[in-house]
């Protein structure tokens, strides 16, 4: 009998603990697919941040560390400079990432560490119940934001991919979706490319995957994907925002 | 025996370098020896400073705050330290940079004008070496016969060139007629 | 044994680590230990290891976390304001059961504080240098030689029971030149099975962790956690004793202070005073059994530390407050002469209210 659908080797049997109609098992399985695909689960590292991934560690099949709060970037620096033909990527939410881990963010670009970040970026804190992410939206209403963002007063959201394209040392940054079909599939191409970059040793590469919060946005989940495409992409426009190799072809 | 040794004047002046040399030779006599430098902004062109020990026995305290052996290159070292010598200690004075003399009458003052010496003989930079060499004569703190084999120790290897000058500086201390 | 060379104790410090297989020096610049990250980025490209100036002293102790997580030896070092900040790393090192060797080149605080020597982060080394239920080994060498031996030690018992371990030297030990001898031996190699290093799809994957969500799992965790640190109070104490065989007051003092301690107790003992000294060489473990039993034989103990008097908590409570402590100290990077603790010698001598 042929096999038509199967879960990707580098991922556990451990049942995942996300919301219903959270897009991180969609994001998951692509990470998964990508180090299947690439044949390197065997020598894959994975860092886990703080935040709704923090046990990222027992859904992929590859060896893990959990890092503090914000310091992805440099424990996957730590671990790629001892065993460099290690492929280590971090899995960072909007306040690990864009928040308190700016600066480990921001200088891993810098440095053009050999490594590969998955951000996810769903506009909200969710592991401590929904409240201001760096990247919530003006006027998005949250735990902490109860009257809306106020720009006035708590300033704007960080675009990560446009402040790190001016970044010399990063090579590839691209931004994707996980709210359809086709966004779906150009999520995984770019992922699996931020991968293939570390490989070939092109530096520091970093795909944002612009993501729905359904239980702390308070949407049904098909409601979140909506909310998603009529509020978040006009926002955080998709597209490749660095790409230092194909710009010298 | 034990010799405690401050040596004192303004950054740049060679002063923790005329320091280590002693100690670097201390150690080829198999002596217990320490150095231990002042640190920090005040480096940058101010005051130096560096505490010299060697002896017979371990060294305890690193530090030298009543030294048997003066050494200044500067008139705020005299003035800081001058006090701190301890009775029948030994006060060695660049006289090309200080002009006076010691005040207290129960050490012994020596006075080298180093500075002037060094751009004399073409040594510009080694008057260290020179009030150096004047010390290891009135002092023995070190046997003057063995210098080349500490210089070698503590000249750079970058500057290996220089060994000869401060051989010449060091003998030009130590043959000074007052 | 080898040609003894003239060094200075931070860069000592640093050959050391090198000749203890650290291939990875990951630190952020402040005095007075700067000179350990200038020699690192000199040396460290000729060993084939690496030296990375980090962003932050954060970055760089979760660098050591990540480059300990991947089974290497790791090192960074700073000053007092600068540990503040590893603070954090510090207890995920210890939540993660991973070895990583420390160094903190004291000097005065709080706040920016100065940049002269002091010892007023004991209670931070010994005490909590962060968050949660553990411990480090912490080490206190008093000799340029010492800065050697104890950095290759420190690696050795880091990998041994997995674990950090603090050197906690002074500025004056990081800036003075002695003596040394680098001859130092085999490195021990122990096993790191656990480590991130890839599963080659051979095994299952390893996961270095220290979140627990479940109390029982994290109790379970920190008691055997303890367990481990209560064989090292068994096993890995080490101290000094100086003229203890008659003494009828004892100094206890390390670093530094020690050295300039000597230097009193040979004054007093030269006026007819019977003093000695215990220097503690690892604060943590205290030599907690060995002052209790001398605090059968003295009078009275003499705290002598460059801080407001921190140690001294640690002697009374290993002395059952048996015998009156007396505190000789200087603070905010001052140090006291030799004269300063044979004032002291001399008062506890006479039984003066302590």
């Amino acid at each position: 009998m042929a096999v038509v659908f199967e879960k990707p080797k580098a991922l556990t049997d451990a049942v995942l603990h996300y919301c219903p109609g959270c897009t991180h098992g969609i994001i998951h399985r692509l990470v998964a697919e990508a180090i299947d695909e690439l044949g390197i689960q065997g020598k894959t590292i994975g860092i886990a941040p703080v935040g709704c991934s923090v046990m990222a560690y027992d859904y992929f099949d590859i060896d893990m560390v959990q890092a503090a709060h914000g310091r992805a970037p440099a424990v996957a620096t730590g671990v790629k400079r001892a065993n460099p033909e290690n492929i280590v990527f971090t899995y960072q939410g909007d306040g690990d990432l864009a928040a308190i881990g700016t600066a480990e963010t921001v200088h891993s670009a810098a440095r053009g560490e050999n490594i590969t970040v998955i951000f996810v970026n769903n506009a909200i804190y969710g592991m401590t119940g929904g409240q201001m992410a760096p990247t919530t939206l003006p006027g998005q209403v949250t735990q902490t934001s109860p009257y809306g963002r106020d720009t006035a007063s708590v300033g704007f959201p960080i675009k990560v991919c446009e402040l790190l394209s001016n970044v010399d040392g990063a090579t590839y940054l691209e931004r994707v979706a996980v709210n359809n079909v086709k966004n779906v599939k150009a999520a995984k191409k770019a992922i699996k490319k931020a991968f293939q970059n570390q490989i070939e040793g092109k530096g520091f590469s970093l795909v944002e995957v612009v993501s729905t919060f359904p239980t702390n946005w308070g949407l049904t989940p098909q409601k979140a994907l909506d909310w998603l495409e009529e509020n978040m992409l006009p926002y955080y426009p998709l597209g490749v925002y660095k790409d230092k190799f194909a710009e010298e072809k | 025996m034990t010799k405690n040794m401050l040596i004192a004047g303004f950054g740049g002046q060679g002063i923790l370098f005329s320091g280590k040399f002693l100690a670097y030779e201390g150690l080829l006599e198999d002596k217990s020896v320490s150095w231990l430098p002042s640190y920090g902004p005040e480096m940058r062109g101010g005051t130096a400073n560096c505490s010299v020990i060697i002896s017979d026995t371990p060294v305890g305290s690193p530090i030298v705050s009543n030294p048997d052996i003066l050494m200044v290159m500067n008139m705020p070292s005299l003035d800081k330290y001058e006090d701190a010598t301890v009775v029948g200690g030994q006060i060695f004075i660049d006289s090309a940079l200080i002009d006076r003399k010691v005040n207290r009458e129960d050490v012994e003052a020596y006075y080298i004008p180093a500075t002037k010496l060094a751009s004399d003989e073409g040594l510009s930079g080694l008057a260290n070496m020179i009030m150096i060499g004047y010390v290891i004569r009135k002092t023995n703190i070190i046997p003057f016969e063995n210098i080349e084999r500490a210089l070698q120790k503590v000249v750079p290897a970058s500057k290996q060139h220089l060994l000869d000058a401060n051989k010449k500086a060091l003998e030009l201390g130590f043959n000074y007629a007052e | 044994m080898s040609e003894k060379v003239l060094m200075k104790g931070n860069e000592a410090l640093a050959e050391a680590a090198i000749m203890a297989g650290c291939r990875h020096y990951l630190g952020y610049p402040i005095t007075p230990q700067t000179e350990i990250a200038a020699y690192m980025a000199k040396r460290m490209p000729k060993v084939g290891g690496t030296f990375l100036q980090a962003e932050s002293e954060i970055a760089a102790i979760n660098m050591v976390i990540g480059v300990s997580s991947a089974g290497k030896r790791a090192m960074t070092s700073s000053s007092s304001p600068g540990i503040s900040l590893k603070g954090e790393g510090l207890s995920y090192l210890a939540g993660c059961d991973l070895p990583a060797f420390v160094v903190n080149v004291q000097r005065g605080g709080p706040g920016l504080g100065g940049i002269q020597p002091s010892q007023s982060d004991y209670f931070q080394a010994v005490k909590g240098t962060s968050h949660g239920d553990y411990r480090m080994l912490v080490l206190a060498p008093a000799s340029v030689q010492e800065m050697v031996t104890m950095t290759f030690k420190g690696f050795d018992l880091a990998d041994k029971y997995r674990m950090t371990v603090m050197l906690l030297a002074d500025g004056t030990m990081g800036q003075m030149m002695e003596p040394v001898s680098l001859d130092m031996g085999e490195v021990t190699e122990y096993d790191k099975s656990w480590a991130v290093t890839g599963t080659n799809c051979e095994r299952s994957h390893n996961i270095v962790n220290s979140l627990f969500l479940k109390p029982e799992e994290l109790e379970k965790k920190n008691f055997e956690r303890y367990e481990k640190y209560r064989v090292i109070e068994e096993n890995e104490v080490m101290y000094e004793e100086y003229m203890m065989d008659d003494a009828e007051y004892c100094i206890v003092a390390f670093g530094i202070a020690a050295r300039i301690s000597k230097n009193a107790i040979d004054m007093a003992r030269a006026k007819g005073i019977k003093v000695g000294m215990l220097r503690p060489i690892t604060l943590w473990p205290f030599p907690k059994k060995e002052m209790r039993a001398i605090a059968d034989r003295v009078k009275s103990f003499i705290s002598v530390e460059l801080s407001m008097g921190q140690m001294i908590e640690d002697i009374r409570l290993a002395t059952e407050c048996t015998r009156p402590v007396y505190l000789c100290n200087r603070t905010g990077g001052m140090i006291m002469t030799p004269e300063e603790v044979l004032a002291k010698i001399e008062e506890a001598s006479k039984g003066g209210n302590n």
